[in-house]
């Protein structure tokens, strides 16, 4: 079971699973703010909307196309 | 960094997969490029929530055997290098890929069309649902609402039921009327006809769609229009999507031909283009039988077998005729045009809202006005709502079609200087 820190906390999931489906299940399940300052979550699932998009190891990625590894550093508000 | 294959196949659903697997035994060099982590498409999506098909695991083990075909997961296509050329990007590099033949097997997303609190946390695209539970998402024991047009609602629903979730209201904005019809009609696809009685749902409502997400943080209910009657109905999560639409962004960077939505293709699956070929739902939306038979007919085509690939015609028909079927049994009813309210944001990149859009008379000029389109997604969500909402034309992406690195967009300037 990978370990991931998501916003400075420890988590573990499946093996498999995406970051989307990790960060829809844990902290406030969201993974971006809008420009307007909304918090959004992800919505397509498939890598189209980039709802889900957020920063993983310091590069921008979308979480619905990125599984989850041990030790990758996800963040939701940069 | 650059390469050179004989044979480009763009998306590793199953048109993809097929289109792979028949032209392989040529030994031709083929490459397989796919933007997600694991190839299968959206239909056979694997994941710690799937069940993945057996047809779909065959295929895979499959193309694994061949020397000749390279997988490239988790890689996105950045922009056309020059003819015949792309540059790519994935998790570690970016470089280019030159063909002599293309076969575009790119897919198709949900539409998704704006309402009242569709930009909550808790708000999730029908098919997108899915896509996420099979990808591991914990649903037990949550009330969920699924809504919009297709049988993608039925698949939805069935999987989050698979994985414990209670999935109280499915709403079909077709009409009894015309989803009867349709089913009647599926005697002349027994496996469509099983499937259609294996996902039955007593949840399942015909002429209701969504109004309104409700909720202020995070959704909270949904309030929905069944018949005459309104509904609100108290959830944690609102699936909703009103079918499909081809993916058909590079087909069209790439001078494709497309019409009412899809990749124009003749007999031999050939675009207008010549030596790129479609296959799948980018070419109209069919299911996964139509795809298959499509991408099998252009992988041939494209290793010069027509004569095997024309004895696959009547089995193409067949499933051609399923889909027309699917597209007039769920039709989209025009109220679903009038949903958002003046202050439902659009544009979810750039968070413009409806009546800053409505206000004008095309694409280019809203966006010119409103900055709609300029985020992230480059309009893939809100131009293709506001064709159906407003009728407006698309635009053509611009280079990078998707959010890429300044050391990817470097191996351009190296492709000039080298040519």
């Amino acid at each position: 079971m990978p370990e991931l820190s998501i916003d400075g906390q420890p988590f573990r999931f499946a093996q498999g699973t995406t970051v989307a489906a990790a960060l829809m299940a844990c902290g406030d399940r969201c993974s971006r703010t809008s420009v307007s300052g909304q918090r959004r979550a992800p919505l397509c699932g498939m890598g189209i909307c980039q709802e889900c998009r957020v920063s993983i190891d310091g590069l921008r990625r979308l979480a619905c196309q990125t599984i989850c590894r041990d030790g990758m550093q996800v963040e939701t508000h940069s | 960094m650059s390469a050179h294959v004989d044979l480009l196949i763009i998306g590793a659903g199953p048109a993809g997969m097929a289109a792979a697997l028949a032209a392989a035994p040529s030994g031709i060099r083929i490459a397989i490029l796919d933007d997600n982590p694991l190839p299968g498409g959206q239909i056979w999506r694997d994941g710690p929530g799937a069940k993945f098909p057996a047809q779909a695991a065959e295929m895979r083990a499959k193309f694994e055997q061949y020397a000749n075909v390279q997988l490239h997961s988790a890689c996105k296509v950045v922009a056309l290098a020059g003819p015949k050329k792309l540059l790519l990007e994935d998790a570690e590099r970016g470089w280019t890929l030159s063909y002599d033949q293309l076969i575009l097997c790119t897919g198709a997303r949900e539409l998704l069309l704006p309402f009242p609190g569709w930009t909550l946390p808790g708000v999730t695209g029908a098919g997108g649902l899915q896509a996420l539970i099979k990808g591991g998402l914990p649903v037990a024991g949550e009330r969920i609402v699924i809504a919009g047009s297709g049988p993608l609602l039925l698949a939805s629903a069935d999987t989050a039921k698979k994985n414990g979730a209670q999935v109280v209201r499915i709403a079909e904005q077709a009409s009894l009327a015309s989803v009867g019809r349709f089913a009647a009609g599926l005697w002349r696809w027994p496996n469509k006809a099983r499937q259609a009685v294996e996902l039955a749902s007593g949840a399942y409502r015909t002429r209701a769609h969504v109004l309104a997400a409700l909720g202020s943080e995070r959704l909270q209910a949904v309030r929905i229009q069944v018949g005459e009657r309104i509904e609100e109905i108290p959830c944690d999560r609102l699936a909703c999507g009103f079918s499909l639409v081809p993916n058909v962004e590079i087909a069209s960077a790439l001078g494709c031909r497309i019409e009412a939505r899809a990749v124009v293709v003749d007999e031999w699956q050939a675009s207008s283009l010549a030596d790129h070929f479609a296959a799948g739902e980018c070419t109209g939306f069919g299911g996964s039988e139509l795809a298959l038979v499509e991408g099998q007919i252009a992988g041939l085509v494209a290793v010069g077998q027509k004569d095997q690939a024309r004895t696959l015609w009547p089995e193409r028909q067949r499933w051609q005729g399923f889909a027309d079927r699917l597209n007039q049994g769920f039709a989209l009813n025009p109220a679903l045009k009038q949903l958002a309210t003046a202050d439902t944001l659009v544009c979810r990149c750039e968070d413009v809202a409806y009546a800053d859009l409505a206000a004008h008379a095309s694409w280019n000029t809203a966006k010119l006005n409103t900055r709609c389109g300029m985020g992230a997604c480059q309009g893939r969500i809100c131009a293709t709502a506001t064709q159906t909402l407003f009728g407006w034309e698309p635009p053509l992406l611009r280079p990078p079609f998707s959010p890429a690195r300044i050391a990817t967009l470097v191996c351009l300037d190296e492709t000039d200087s080298a040519a």
